[in-house]
């Protein structure tokens, strides 16, 4: 089928399938990091769930994915420095 | 979720899951739910002013 319908000349559908997959596995890798995040990040942040998300739990859950994602740009920068030296 | 609320929820099992624990995974779930979005805000921002950035 789609084999057919990219075989007719001027008809891109195989650039657009592919960029829709593209597309749709990005959205998939968010949502799965966004899942790690929001477990770890509770953990380290909600102590007891209350009646509200207060602002401080606010402000640590948002700090929390920061300070990680720096984290591992920090790490992943330091493993190239201890390479480069060797 | 399940999980997490049930470690902050129901800190020794019971016969039955009682009224007070109910309430207490339905805030935890609401919470959690909220936490979500905050940890999905913060995340978007930081790939969005990363990729403008480079």
């Amino acid at each position: 089928m789609e084999q057919q319908i990219s075989s007719i000349p001027g008809y891109d559908t195989d650039k657009e399938l592919q960029q829709f997959v593209e597309i749709e596995q990005q959205k998939a890798r968010f949502h799965a990091q966004v899942h790690k995040f929001t477990e770890m990040c509770w953990d380290k942040c909600i102590d007891k769930p209350g009646n509200r998300l207060e602002a401080k739990e606010e402000a640590c859950l948002t700090q929390c994915v920061e300070r990680f994602l720096d984290s591992t740009h920090f790490i992943v920068n330091r493993l190239d420095e201890i390479r480069k030296q060797q | 979720m399940s999980e997490r609320c049930f470690v902050k929820c129901v800190v020794k099992p019971g016969t039955s899951l009682e009224l007070s624990e109910r309430q207490c995974v339905a805030k935890c779930m609401d919470r959690y739910m909220e936490s979500w979005n905050v940890v999905s805000r913060a995340y978007a921002n930081r790939i969005q002013t990363y990729s403008s950035d480079s």
